[in-house]
């Protein structure tokens, strides 16, 4: 056979393979979101575990989220004190940048990637881990649904307490701007919220950061749930399902983010 | 009872059971012997539904487990209970609540005190003591968590038992206790039972007919004498096999004593 020939068939093999890979994955992916509605009914079941969950997922992720949330208010506010000086445009303009900059963005989409390594890297390794040990098969050998035992809390959980961080990183990144721009540029208080006013939308702008925050939470627990609750091969199974998991969850946001941003702001 | 019949099942291109017929009467207990790796546990779980066959059936209590709807499935497994290879306790969960998630019937399971005295009898039906309840699965040896994985196989009252290598990676003395125990269960809940194991010794004294897995077949099934006295080449190498290994495990022990009285 000729080189060029075997190299083509090569090709299309590796490309069939890919192909039939993914199918197999967004197949998968379904039957879990049709089993996830499914298991809804049964909430005697996940409701006490979904509350054990968050409370988990909450005061774990509280500490970091308000450092992110605190240093990237910060930041904004130093750098757009940075842009402003020169006298060309007022210095209360920083309280404009910071308070959209925070609400619009940096608060959901930072918290949601901080998250997605925090919470969807636990959530992966946990069932990942319980799969290769057949603790789920163990479950469904009881008789009992793997999916309201352990993924609809985690889930739920998720999708509860994601979108208070967020709006906690909000708060926090906006105080944080605020006590940066007054240290550094002499801005008071008044100056600050007149200039944050200037650039407030108004409500839509907070909904617009809750509708994201609901958005990201789901990526944050969906898909390190389906690729945990998937995972093949002993440990190192568990540590490809963990990265998968993170970097997969990361792209996800990113995608959302902008999409969400053309849809809802219009641009 | 269980019939698997014409059941074939492949991963990729390893084709592990290649149309397997296998039944198991009402009440007696069958020992799945057959060298590791061969797919004996694939069939174990094939009872259970948790693997799927490429073709063939696979039939309880007259229900097509393959056919099953996802309710259905799930009534049948309450009636099975199934002894996992490792133990398969949830790690995040103590004794107690591993042995409770057993309890299969809804309205049991939420009785607090129905969990905590049917906890304590499964327990004390595999010789542990109660305090072992508020213990994690890390902090128990490997006998215990077989011990405890048997408990919780059978809190539900069960009617069928499937033992994955139950006695696997233990040391002979626990084998024997394992034994012990799934020969006493056999008596004092009268269940019907399947034992997949790679141990002759356990398998001869613990089961009323033995099957033969070799090469993805059935290959013989029958009481121990019949295997004893059968001429089939596979079933004379394996069962030769394992001779020469239990005499070459008798001679390390010896070793080992001998070593041990002249250290001291």
């Amino acid at each position: 056979m000729r080189p060029s020939l075997a190299a083509a068939i090569d090709l299309r093999r590796h490309v069939g393979r890919g192909v039939v890979r993914t199918a197999g994955h967004a197949g998968r992916f379904f039957a879990l979101l049709v089993e996830l509605v499914r298991g809804l009914a049964e909430w005697r079941v996940w409701a006490p575990r979904t509350v054990e969950q968050a409370q988990n997922i909450g005061y774990g992720s509280l500490l970091i989220v308000l450092l992110i949330a605190g240093f990237a208010g910060a930041v904004t506010a130093l750098q757009s004190g940075y842009q402003l000086q020169g006298g060309f445009v007022p210095l209360y303009y920083a309280g404009g940048v910071v308070a959209s900059g925070v609400i619009l963005e940096l608060g959901p989409v930072l918290t949601a990637l901080i998250l997605a390594g925090r919470i969807g890297a636990r959530y992966a390794a946990e069932l990942g881990t319980m799969r290769v040990t057949e603790q789920i098969d163990a479950l469904e050998s009881l008789g009992r649904s793997p999916v309201t035992h352990l993924l609809l809390p985690r889930i739920l959980s998720g999708i509860l307490v994601i979108p208070a961080l967020v709006i906690i990183a909000n708060a926090t990144g906006i105080a944080s701007g605020y006590f940066a721009s007054a240290a550094t540029l002499d801005l008071t208080w008044s100056d600050f919220t007149f200039g944050a006013r200037f650039f407030f939308k108004g409500p839509f702008d907070l909904w617009y950061s809750l509708i994201k925050a609901y958005f990201f939470s789901a990526a944050v627990t969906v898909i390190p749930c389906y690729i945990g609750y998937n995972t093949q091969q002993g440990a190192e199974g568990v540590g490809r399902a963990t990265t998968t998991a993170v970097v997969a969850a990361s792209v996800t946001i990113l995608l959302l983010d902008t999409t969400l941003a053309k849809l809802l702001l219009g641009q | 009872m269980i019939e698997l019949k014409n059941v074939s099942k492949r991963f990729i291109d390893n084709v592990v059971l290649d149309g397997v017929d296998f039944e198991v009467r009402q009440g007696e207990t069958v020992a799945l012997l057959g060298p590791s790796g061969v797919g004996k546990s694939v069939l174990l779980k094939h009872i259970i539904g948790l693997i799927k066959p490429d073709s063939g059936e696979v039939i309880v209590d007259g229900l097509y487990v393959n056919k099953l709807k996802r309710k259905e499935l799930s009534r049948l497994r309450q009636r099975i209970g199934y002894v996992f290879q490792n133990g398969a306790l949830f790690d995040s969960m103590d004794v107690f609540e591993n042995i409770r998630l057993g309890v299969t019937n809804d309205e049991q399971y939420r009785d607090l005190k129905y969990c905590h005295e049917r906890v304590r009898e499964c327990l004390r039906l595999v010789n542990l003591q109660p305090e072992v309840m508020r213990k994690f699965p890390a902090e128990l040896s490997g006998g215990m968590r077989k011990r405890v994985g048997i408990a919780r196989a059978i809190a539900g009252r069960p009617t069928y038992l499937l033992y994955d290598e139950p006695t696997s990676g233990l040391d002979p003395v626990n084998s024997d206790v394992i034994d012990s125990l799934v020969e006493r269960l056999q008596g004092e809940i009268g269940v019907t039972s399947v034992m997949v194991t790679h141990d002759v010794r356990g398998a001869f004294r613990t089961a009323d007919r033995i099957a033969l897995l070799w090469q993805a077949k059935i290959r013989a099934v029958g009481t121990s004498e019949e295997i004893l006295a059968s001429s089939d080449p596979a079933v004379r190498q394996f069962l030769e096999r394992d001779f020469e290994m239990t005499l070459t495990q008798q001679a390390t022990n010896l070793d080992e004593a001998i070593g041990d009285g002249t250290q001291h």
